[in-house]
């Protein structure tokens, strides 16, 4: 169930379809609630520990970091208005903007981000994304080089220079947080609305868990006049068909999880909008194994992938074959240009038959002709989504083509 | 009868212990643990995290220290559910499984029982042909199609009910018809043999010779020991539809403890595997002794001992 992208721009447009849903839709007059849902009960929505595209969608509501991704995924200042960078572009000199205050009236200070960011690599808070942080200076000491030489002034000390580092700064990670509360109530300071004190445009009032997640405009927020919906109510479901059922009847607005074999009979209707998602499909290889250890083994078994056929028929929802490993979606070091535009590909996914040739070409020159002398080797899989088991199946009749045999291995525990 | 009381409840702690042992032991012999991530943390996030669950002690150690604890009545927190004690993630989605599904029970009851005895009075009968086919159905047919049908029905097709949630009175609707199909169709056919047999009694028939009125007969001497088996059957369902259906919960997006039990596990949350296992034995033992007394009040020939 988990979607654990560990990117940006995912994060970016499940937000901005949040919001997109309201202009267009009957239920979304402003001043009332909208529902919709973005994921199952999140394990935690502590900036910090977070590591879940859900779960971040509901922390960019309540908290905002120094800058904020506006809807076409570009750095704007959020709680800074605006940042001073030195000219070897390591150091970065925010201001914060004036009167900012937490949902509960006290004032945001620049010392809230030096807490905050410090606590997130603390090997004691133990946050998966504490890693995000490595680019400040002091992250292998344990004491970033964070400082604020007054309240409205945060200082940030980089390695080197790190041109995405606006973009970070808008990540959930680096929402400031609040040392008081965290002092007084540990870990549980997340799971009470009466302690989930956030900086962002939206504060929680309700949290039944397994059931749906409320939040109100918070009037403390610097932009509250522009904000939309006065309530939006996160529906926490975690069954892709209660879920399309739900969106039919009008319950919730937004969903977008809904089951794969309702994609052909959605995929023509108005309310159905496919969005990229940064990610791609992979499947490693053990290369302890002596046969695997080769290259050639494994370009010949990479190139016999009909990718097409996966995106088409098992993955249904407007995926790209995939000629390299970065996914589309990136910008280059110049951000007007694509970064695979600039890389291209590695092999043409769109060329099988070609494809197939040269695997079975390269297979051979391995010094294993049509498969032979290659023993069958186990594919492992797990339970989180049916396409897995199906990805396995078309891997095994694709390598079959080469005189490869694999053996599907079911294991449940295995993340994907 | 208080003594008898005193030791089922010391058979009880022996077996709670039991349980809790064996499931403490087979858990970390399930590989993986609750870590375990694609990009696995740094080894001094994880040596932080395994102590702070206390997961860097040896095995036996750790038994230790959680069944210590456990005596003092303190579950833990949850491993996956930061923030989040083991006792309230069970209190609260208890409260949510067992109102809908003591509801389901209640309905099950009061249908099953009527059906069975209808069933059974009108033996061979086309009554008792119908109430037999629809009870294979409702045996047959598991919850997840139930609901699924339902809710197609229902919420989609008829626009009546709504589709999540437990806010209003029309919500317990599906989720209580889904629950309870199974025990109903279940119930009316232990109620009809049970019944059958009752009735075909020397007792009922000196009854009947006496000129009992029908109802009277039914009533006060059929029902009463037709029932016995039902309420064996009562003691176990009670207990499992009380902590909630994994399937129906998920179907209707209702908050309660049914998916805690899967979730833990493939989680590897130890401490809530643990913490369900041992509140679903200890309810499913509270219950068979409740059983067992409710027999000796039904039918006081009934010795305990």
């Amino acid at each position: 169930m988990r979607k654990r992208i560990a990117l940006l721009v995912a994060i970016v447009m499940v937000f901005s379809l949040v919001l997109s849903a309201c202009g267009g839709n009957a239920g979304g007059t402003k001043g009332g609630t909208l529902a919709v849902n973005v994921g199952s009960d999140p394990d935690t929505i502590d900036p910090a520990l977070n590591s879940a595209v859900d779960g971040a969608t509901l922390i960019i509501h309540v908290f905002e970091g120094l800058y904020t991704l506006d809807k076409n995924g570009v750095p704007v200042p959020g709680q800074a208005k605006d940042v001073q960078i030195s000219d070897d572009g390591t150091v970065y000199t925010f201001t914060l903007r004036d009167g900012l205050k937490w949902s509960d009236g006290k004032p945001v200070t620049a010392s809230d981000f030096v807490y905050a960011w410090n606590r997130a690599i603390d090997p004691e808070t133990a946050a998966d994304y504490a890693y995000m942080f490595e680019v400040i200076e002091g992250y292998e000491e344990g004491k970033l080089n964070v400082t604020a030489p007054d309240d409205k002034t945060v200082v940030v000390k980089l390695k080197n220079r790190v041109p995405y580092f606006l973009e970070l700064t808008a990540f959930p990670a680096f929402s400031p947080v609040r040392k008081d509360i965290i002092e007084q109530h540990g870990d549980a300071w997340a799971t009470k609305p009466e302690t989930y004190i956030g900086n962002g445009p939206y504060k929680v009032t309700e949290w039944v868990p397994g059931s749906h997640i409320t939040m109100t405009k918070n009037e403390n927020y610097w932009n509250y006049k522009n904000l939309g919906m006065q309530n939006i109510k996160f529906v926490l479901m975690d069954d892709p068909g209660a879920q399309l059922n739900a969106f039919i009847k009008g319950e919730i607005l937004f969903t977008d999880d809904i089951p794969n074999d309702e994609i052909d009979t959605w995929k023509d209707k108005p309310e159905f909008h496919l969005e990229g998602q940064l990610g791609t499909y992979y499947v490693s290889f053990n290369t302890q194994r002596e046969y695997l250890n080769n290259p050639k083994v494994r370009q010949a078994l990479i190139l016999a992938v009909d990718r097409e056929f996966i995106v088409r028929e098992i993955g249904k929802a407007g995926q790209v074959p995939a000629g390299a490993f970065v996914p589309i979606g990136l910008s280059d070091a110049d951000p007007s240009k694509e970064f695979r535009d600039v890389g291209g590909n590695y092999y043409d996914p769109s060329d099988y038959e070609g494809n197939l040739e040269k695997a079975k070409q390269i297979l051979a020159e391995a010094g294993y002709p049509n498969g032979q002398g290659l023993p069958a080797f186990e594919y492992l899989y797990n339970s989180e989504s049916e396409g897995h088991r199906l990805i396995g199946e078309a891997l095994q009749d694709m390598w079959g083509k080469l005189g490869v045999k694999i053996n599907l291995v079911f294991r449940n525990g295995l993340h994907s | 009868m208080g003594r008898y009381i005193v030791k089922r409840v010391f058979l009880a702690v022996v077996t709670i212990w039991l349980v809790a042992t064996i499931t403490f032991f087979l858990m970390f012999m399930i590989p993986g643990g609750p870590f375990l991530a694609e990009k696995s943390p740094s080894p001094a996030t994880l040596e932080a995290l395994n102590r702070k669950y206390g997961l860097d002690q040896p095995v036996i150690v750790q038994y230790k220290n959680y069944m210590l604890n456990l005596l003092k009545g303190e579950l833990g927190e949850s491993i996956k559910q930061r923030g989040r004690t083991v006792g309230d993630i069970i209190s609260r989605g208890f409260k949510v499984s067992a109102r809908v599904g003591g509801i389901s029970i209640l309905v099950s009851v009061l249908i099953g029982v009527p059906l069975g005895c209808v069933a059974a009075l009108n033996r061979g009968k086309w009554l008792d042909n119908l109430i037999m086919v629809v009870a294979t159905f409702g045996i047959a047919v598991p919850s997840f199609v139930i609901s699924t049908v339902l809710m197609l029905i229902f919420s989609i097709k008829l626009d009546l009910l709504p589709t999540y949630g437990l806010t209003s009175w029309q919500h317990y609707i599906m989720p209580v018809i889904a629950l309870s199909f199974y025990p109903t169709a279940y119930i009316s056919r232990l109620m009809r043999t049970s019944m059958l047999d009752v009735l075909g009694q020397d007792y009922m028939r000196t009854a009947k010779a006496k000129g009992l009125s029908q109802f009277k007969m039914l009533f006060k001497h059929a029902l009463r020991n037709a029932i016995l088996p039902v309420v064996t059957y009562l003691g176990p369902l009670i207990a499992y539809t009380l902590t909630g259906s994994f399937v129906v919960e998920k179907i209707f997006t209702i908050p309660g403890l049914g998916n805690e039990f899967i979730s833990s596990i493939t989680g590897r949350d130890y401490t809530m595997i643990m913490g369900t296992t041992i509140f679903l034995a200890s309810l499913v033992i509270i219950m068979n002794l409740v059983v067992d007394i409710a027999y000796k009040i039904i039918d006081p020939r009934i010795k305990l001992k």
